[in-house]
């Protein structure tokens, strides 16, 4: 992973830091400080499981998970509802990105080893750096 | 049109499951050769920036609200693939961590909103691209496809539901089917301007990030047929 972490912090690098830092910056304005504000009413579904008299189905379901975090984008404890939704999505910004890029290192590693397998000659143990 | 637990039925959310599975794993392999300094922060922020936006519900007619989706705007950044995996990263954070989604429902969630709305949709655009053969580096033919196609990913993706909603005998499809893809034909127009105005801002910006134009008229599919480099 040694290559990959020379092309991420050269200096031809510096534009796309830039643009990932500015895209950064939107989403985290918009979950932390848009997303408060936003419509409440129920969506698309709910909102036609209710006209059609099925939304019982869900409610009398046990959820199969209960052991969200931050159930309902609201970080338990904080008393003030706006705050409570800017926090979740704080969070939530947090884990998308992390698991995002978790995932695309994970598809880069193994990919390393099996074209490394493939090419047959390396059959010395390297470290894989995470 | 994230679905709860127990608006399906288990043979109808166990054969989602599987196949969402299945195509989550087949996509983990596609995207192997894809994966540079490039693309792996990129997956991270467009994760990001769709979860914040699908966050932000806005008021259609009949208090009814609707959200972005994010599925053809994943798919036109990052190529078909690494577009639908961000979905599926989505889906699962949403799901585990904030409720949003039933567990059992997981399955049905990627494959409406990744599968359907995500390569379902952005293959049908490529293809219409294809057909229509503008010229590589066409801007404006990609925005006006981009438009139009995600506006139709929220339409197919609540079709979809209204059909696995009827399998599961939760409710007729004569009913389902009509108020579903009414209501989502006018949230598709939200999802057509954002995803319209996002690309556009990054083609602006920095063109060489957005898959769809540096691959424009490329089948996302075919096997290796698509550019290493």
């Amino acid at each position: 992973m040694d290559g990959l972490r020379k092309k991420l912090f050269s200096r031809k690098s510096l534009g796309l830091w830039i643009f990932l830092g500015v895209a950064l910056a939107v989403t985290v304005g918009l979950a932390v400080f848009v997303s408060p504000w936003a419509s409440s009413s129920p969506d698309g579904l709910e909102k036609v499981a209710e006209e059609k008299g099925f939304s019982g189905a869900a409610e009398d379901a046990e959820p199969a998970w209960s052991g969200s975090p931050v159930p309902d984008y609201a970080v338990r404890g904080v008393e003030n509802e706006r705050v409570a939704t800017g926090l979740s999505g704080l969070i939530g910004v947090a884990v998308t990105v992390a698991a995002a890029v978790g995932l695309g290192l994970l598809a880069f590693v193994l990919n390393r080893i099996h074209t490394r397998k493939k090419a047959g000659g390396e059959t010395r143990e390297q470290p894989i750096e995470t | 049109m994230h679905i709860p637990d127990g608006f399906l039925d288990p043979k109808t959310w166990g054969a989602l499951t599987a196949a969402s599975a299945g195509t989550t794993g087949y996509a983990l392999y596609k995207v192997r050769e894809k994966m540079d300094e490039k693309i792996i922060p990129m997956l991270g922020i467009t994760a990001a920036f769709i979860f914040a936006a699908q966050m932000l519900n806005f008021p259609v007619a009949g208090g009814t609200s609707g959200h972005f989706l994010g599925a053809m705007l994943a798919c036109v950044l990052l190529g078909a693939w690494p577009g639908f995996l961000v979905m599926v990263v989505v889906l699962v954070v949403q799901c585990l961590f904030f409720a949003d989604g039933g567990l059992t429902a997981l399955g049905a969630n990627v494959f409406n909103m990744a599968v359907v709305a995500g390569l379902l949709s952005y293959f049908l655009m490529v293809l219409a691209r294809k057909t229509l053969s503008r010229p590589l580096g066409d801007k404006s033919s990609l925005l006006v496809t981009t438009a139009f196609f995600s506006w139709l990913s929220v339409v197919l993706a609540s079709a979809a539901c209204s059909f696995e909603l009827a399998i599961s005998g939760t409710v007729p499809l004569s009913t389902v089917l009509p108020a579903m893809v009414g209501v989502h034909s006018v949230i598709g127009i939200g999802e057509a301007v954002i995803t319209t105005v996002v690309v556009a801002v990054v083609l602006q910006a920095r063109p060489d990030l957005v898959d769809a134009y540096r691959g424009a008229g490329v089948l996302p599919v075919p096997a290796g047929g698509e550019e290493a480099a």
